[in-house]
């Protein structure tokens, strides 16, 4: 009897050069990117790797040669991160990020990202009423580095003093406090949707400690009867820098959901979900961080009007609310 | 999903992700080791990068020391801190240097594209899982409360850093909220058909389906193994095993003398035949011990 061929053996010989030939391009887009690829190549590439998949899909029911099987797996391993493995082209990126797909994240995470200002808002006014009963607190709920030298002890004129400073500061410096602000900030903001993986308790923790502190603040100066000239010197970069904290609070909190609260996917797979909305929140919120160390870093130290004040932080506050209203709106759905 | 079972053998590091294309493609997971060894490198790179940059800053920009040079060291910390692994993440295929180094890949869990917003949520997390515990390292001292609470903190961070030990998928938590895994970049090159090199070796030799009936895939692809061996002690084992499959199969040798290394080739191609043929009716054989 004549020996048949092995029907493998014919398998691989007839489509061996289109593995050879998506190796080379994978191979040339691994080292260099795919921005060397030509564009006839660019075409060719997904039309090789589906060719590939397929024989991959074929190979591991009729051949039994183990060499071959290992190659597919890996080629088309190695085709599909460079198809699937994301890419960036980080202008049109951003571009589409902060027009469409940050807006629409913190609308979907509206409820948590209240829950955190509320956190905030309750740590406040707890801070305020047992400051202004007791002054002693204020020393709890302030660390030294924020005080500045303020204190229950200080006279009215030594906290006003505080607020007006810096306005006779040299560029320079004020540069490089701006530059701590908002590095420290967007840390501490980065720290709060990371801690949100513990069931979101040191994220809340967090947020009313802030609350605590701004309490204790607005007690000490009420009491000399500064509250509105405290209120222009926050109001600047507060309405930026707390809605950042917010915003950063609530993304910690959109992950702590997801481990807490039951729903029909799994628990891991609800997490990946949900997870990734966060970090946009987060991602985002940078840019929010940035603006409020500008505005502390710069705007508060050099403007020392009052009503310039107030003016500049409440506009700021309109505009970030109508950005995250209404940006993208309508097109978040894609 | 289930498994595909082509005769490939199992191992524990061995994931399967269906591509949209909807085809199964399997892949090993990065061993911790190779991960703790890319994280290093990066570790590196950003510590170098971070001291000269801002060595350079602060001396090379000129006006007062505590002006621009403090705020360029600044942000230039800050951006390596939070972007270098999102930034090369982002742009090489979910690769940073490190683990490019190591041969390592992110890729999303499902097999679907790695999208931007894993990679922000996997690198996020690191503020808590990487840089929290080395800045706590650096900041042990102290007294008293201060003591206490670094203490509790690297207890309670302890715990998420030992989180890749405590799953079969070795998921730090940045993985868990982004939806990925890490794996290995895998390597394969294609060798010549063992079956080819046959046809080129003079006349076949011929066996009777009982002998071939005899093994299955696993030791059809340990035969592979072994024909597809190089190095000193590639030709010395060929002698040993090719008597031992002449004895199992009660092979009778032909008048004209076969060597050792064509009876095995032969024997090789012709078993593959067999199985394969067999294979396409649905008739598997896993190994010799399967049932006919």
């Amino acid at each position: 009897m004549a020996e048949p061929q092995l029907k493998s053996y014919d398998f691989r010989r007839e489509r061996e050069a289109t593995w050879t030939e998506l190796d080379a391009l994978v191979q040339r887009a691994n080292r260099s990117g795919l921005d060397a690829l030509t564009p006839d190549e660019l075409l060719r590439l997904p039309v090789l790797y589906r060719a590939t998949l397929s024989a991959l899909s074929v190979a591991r029911s009729i051949t039994l040669d183990q060499n071959v099987l290992r190659y597919l797996e890996s080629l088309g391993m190695r085709a599909y991160f460079c198809i699937y493995g994301g890419r960036a082209s980080l202008a049109s990126g951003l571009w589409r990020f902060f027009a469409v797909e940050y807006p629409a994240a913190v609308r979907n995470a509206a409820w948590p990202i209240l829950l955190s200002a509320a956190i905030m808002v309750l740590g406040a006014i707890v801070g305020h009423v047992l400051t202004a009963a007791n002054p002693d607190w204020y020393y709890s709920f302030v660390s030294e580095s924020l005080a500045n030298g303020r204190g229950p002890t200080s006279t009215a004129e030594e906290l006003r003093a505080v607020l007006y400073s810096g306005a006779d500061s040299a560029v320079e410096r004020l540069n490089a406090f701006a530059s701590f602000l908002f590095t420290h900030n967007a840390r501490i903001g980065m720290l709060c949707f990371a801690l949100g993986f513990f069931f979101g308790v040191p994220t809340a923790i967090l947020l009313f400690t802030t609350g605590l502190m701004l309490g204790a603040f607005t007690a000490l100066y009420a009491a000399q009867d500064l509250l509105p000239e405290l209120a222009a010197w926050l109001t600047i970069h507060g309405t930026t820098e707390l809605l950042a904290v917010a915003l950063c609070g609530g993304a910690g909190f959109v992950v702590a959901s997801a481990l807490i609260f039951p729903t029909r996917q799994s628990r891991l797979a609800r997490l990946a979900n949900r997870g990734r909305q966060a970090a946009k929140i987060v991602i985002g919120t940078v840019a929010l961080f940035f603006a409020a160390a500008l505005l502390e870093g710069f705007g508060r130290q050099l403007i020392t009007d009052m009503t310039l004040r107030y003016l500049i932080g409440t506009t700021m506050l309109l505009y970030w609310l109508l950005y995250f209203l209404r940006a993208g709106a309508g097109r978040d759905r894609d | 999903m289930t498994a595909i079972d082509d005769g490939i053998r199992a191992d524990r590091n061995r994931r399967e992700i269906v591509t949209p294309e909807g085809v199964p493609l399997r892949l090993r997971l990065a061993k911790r080791g190779e991960r703790l060894a890319a994280v290093l490198i990066d570790l590196t790179i950003i510590v170098t990068v971070l001291v000269t940059g801002a060595f350079a800053a602060i001396t090379l920009i000129p006006g007062n020391s505590s002006g621009w040079g403090v705020s360029v060291a600044l942000l230039l910390s800050f951006a390596l801190r939070s972007f270098y692994f999102i930034f090369f993440e982002l742009r090489w295929q979910g690769a940073t240097p490190g683990k490019r180094a190591l041969g390592l890949r992110v890729i999303d869990r499902k097999g679907g594209r790695l999208k931007p917003e894993a990679v922000f949520a996997r690198n996020l997390m690191r503020e808590v899982e990487m840089f929290l515990p080395i800045s706590l390292l650096f900041s042990f001292g102290g007294t008293g409360d201060a003591v206490l609470a670094n203490l509790l903190t690297l207890c309670w961070i302890g715990a998420l850093l030992a989180l890749p030990f405590f799953n079969k998928n070795r998921l730090r938590a940045g993985d868990l909220i982004a939806g990925t895994w890490v794996v290995e970049s895998p390597k394969s090159t294609l060798l010549p058909d063992m079956a080819a090199q046959r046809a080129m070796a003079g006349g076949p030799i011929r066996f009777t389906d009982a002998q071939l009936s005899v093994y299955g895939i696993y030791e059809l692809q340990t035969l592979e193994d072994v024909l597809r061996r190089t190095g000193p002690n590639a030709q010395e084992t060929r002698p040993s095993v090719a008597d031992r499959i002449k004895a199992k199969i009660d092979w009778q040798p032909p008048a004209a003398p076969v060597t050792d290394d064509r009876f095995l080739e032969a024997f090789y191609a012709a078993l593959r035949g067999h199985l394969e043929r067999h294979a396409l009716f649905g008739r598997r054989r896993r190994d010799k011990h399967d049932g006919v």
